[in-house]
């Protein structure tokens, strides 16, 4: 006897949900294997497919999830400590209630109160986003995709933490929709998403997406927090690199490297931290899903430039002589080198195009932080305006090889 | 030498015909479908802009402008002729469009015929006309004129043959009904335009 509960039956072909099939698929094949494989002839077949290889970036984004939990929690609450007011908000106010005191030392507070404001973000993003993402694979009839998993880990993580949750759902709905969606889901679009979603936002509410106030949750009022506190602990609530940009990279000798490194600084929630976006990289390039063309080519891009740049040296702009160790644990950099720049589906395809599509990243990253006084930071900015030239660079490429292959067997 | 470098940067990225000011449109999404095509046609904007540019730059300054014509005899020095603007430019472009298109027909007639109607329409192409009325409205010299109207072709043509191998790698795409064609092409349009917004503020 069959059961007429059995989910193949319900939402197969014919079955009184088949319109709702795509819901039932993911969540059957995101614990199982999806059931069809390849049947026609020679192809090549890897235990991995797809929807592994999507959640082996979730989990190497894990540690970069714990530190934004973390460091936000601990920036604000050295903040506080240092004579900021908490934020008025649900979220003290919570924070409050479970009796917790506002403690840079206790690690438990510090995750708390960071989790506080992380937790939500990135709940408002897999809510909306993926009601949207599945919304669109029902009516367009596709499946879901483990995609929209690694585009809503990355979303949050590039945020500032004090991002108002409805920005949080307008930017994920843009991202999903007009950066993948309209091209027909995983795998045809052109941009990356959440980078697509970070810029819209960007754009469309620089008062909450930049400036001295948003990196850090809590009130900085400049009056209370005393002058030599603020170089010595960096509670100015500014990035590093703003600072820079405004000081002088001579500001920067008030910060310890390996603070930048370990991740103990402003910035958007998950970026903050070298490490454990290095970490992450050893995984994607150990499982190979990581391309590491790209990867070196972005960091002998971002060298190179970084010595032109203090070569050249400038008398007006003090960002020239930032160099590249700083440069490399400042900011997005590394975590969009990891995450970002090495999209499969957005980067260069082709092994010559991944170098040169990396290189380019690397220049143009820097050379927007360093020359454009309106965005002290690039990596952003720097690999969305890539991810427009990587086919071209993947034209040129073919076409050069075609040329060659030509002229060989005409000889 | 800087200040020429600038301006080349300027043009060809921060200021970019195509993705900062929307000019040139029409050919811009039409013939964008083959990185080929878009090739040939960005190269025929090159041309025509570097060349149609500093031309207008000489009519400007020695014929056009308020008091230009002193130079012919002191009493034409009065009269200001600028109003002729639009008709002596568009005059311009349109002979030195006729001149590339002979050429391209007796030397390149596969890009000639892939072109097709949208090379003759380079004379109305927004993108050509609007450098010609930014340069007046800077008051460019003559030799600025010649990296500006070079930089504006280049950022065009650097956008056109983007916005072509997009299109090309698009075939792989499923784009809703409604939006294939024409429709994703200004979606696309908009995306590259966000991406060029990382020059946005460069003051050089």
């Amino acid at each position: 006897m069959s059961n007429p509960l059995d989910p193949e039956k319900l939402f197969g072909k014919g079955g009184p949900l088949e319109r709702l099939y795509p819901l039932h698929e993911a969540n059957d094949t995101f614990l199982r294997t999806p059931g069809h494989v390849t049947r026609a002839a020679s192809h090549v077949r890897d235990a991995i497919d797809l929807k592994r290889l999507m959640v082996t970036v979730v989990v190497a984004l894990g540690g970069c999830m714990l530190m934004a939990m973390y460091n936000t929690g601990y920036q604000a609450n050295l903040a506080i400590q240092a004579g900021a007011l908490p934020l008025d908000n649900w979220q003290t106010m919570v924070f409050q209630l479970l009796g917790l005191q506002f403690l840079a030392t206790s690690v438990l507070s510090c995750v708390v109160h960071g989790a506080l404001y992380y937790l939500p973000i990135y709940i408002v993003t897999l809510a909306v986003g993926g009601n949207v993402e599945a919304l669109f694979a029902v009516v367009r009839r596709h499946e879901i995709n483990e995609g929209f998993l690694v585009t809503s880990a990355l979303f949050p993580l590039v945020l500032p933490p004090t991002t108002p949750l409805w920005q949080v759902a307008l930017g994920i709905v843009f991202g999903v929709v007009i950066g993948k969606e309209i091209f027909g889901g995983v795998g045809m679009n052109i941009l990356n998403p959440a980078l697509t979603a970070r810029a819209f936002l960007f754009f469309a509410y620089p008062a909450q997406m930049s400036g001295d106030k948003v990196w850090v949750a809590a009130d900085i009022l400049p009056d209370a927090v005393s002058g030599a506190t603020t170089m010595a602990d960096g509670v100015s609530g500014a990035t590093w690199l703003a600072r820079a940009a405004v000081d002088g990279p001579e500001v920067l000798t008030y910060l310890n490297w390996w603070d930048a490194f370990l991740g103990f600084i402003p910035g958007s929630m998950g970026e903050t931290s070298t490490l454990l976006c290095l970490a992450g990289a050893a995984i994607l390039i150990l499982t190979g899903i990581g391309s590491w063309r790209i990867m070196s080519g972005v960091v002998a891009g971002s060298f190179a430039i970084t010595l032109l740049l203090n070569a050249i040296g400038s008398d007006t702009n003090p960002l020239f002589a930032v160099p590249f160790h700083w440069h490399i644990v400042l900011g997005g950099w590394a975590f969009g080198m990891v995450y970002m720049a090495t999209d499969p589906v957005s980067a260069s395809h082709t092994n010559i195009g991944k170098y040169i599509y990396g290189f380019l990243i690397g220049i143009m990253a820097i050379l927007i932080r360093v020359v454009n006084p309106a965005f002290p930071e690039g990596m952003m900015l720097a690999i969305l305006f890539m991810n427009l030239f990587a086919a071209f660079i993947d034209y040129w490429v073919i076409q050069a090889n075609v040329k060659r292959r030509a002229a060989r067997y005409a000889a | 030498m800087e200040h020429y470098l600038n301006l080349a940067v300027k043009s060809i990225f921060i200021e970019n015909m195509a993705l900062a000011f929307f000019l040139g449109m029409c050919s811009f999404l039409a013939v964008s479908k083959k990185v080929k095509t878009a090739m040939g046609l960005g190269v025929a904007v090159i041309f025509v802009l570097a060349l149609t540019t500093p031309m207008n730059n000489v009519l400007y300054q020695y014929f056009l402008k308020d008091g230009a014509m002193a130079w012919i005899s002191p009493s034409l020095g009065q009269y200001d002729l600028s109003f002729l603007g639009f008709l002596a430019y568009i005059g311009t472009i349109a002979a030195i469009v006729q001149i590339v298109e002979m050429a391209l027909d007796k030397y390149v007639p596969a890009l000639y015929t892939a072109l097709g109607v949208f090379l003759p329409l380079i004379a109305v192409n927004c993108a050509i006309l609007g450098a010609s009325l930014f340069m007046v409205e800077r008051d460019y010299t003559f030799s600025e004129s010649v990296v500006y109207g070079l930089g504006a072709g280049v950022g065009w043509a650097l956008a056109i043959v983007a916005l072509a191998s997009i299109r090309e790698r698009m075939k792989y795409s499923n784009v809703p009904a409604g939006l294939r064609g024409l429709g994703i092409t200004f979606i696309i349009t908009g995306l590259m335009a966000i991406g060029f917004m990382a020059f946005g503020g460069i003051q050089l």
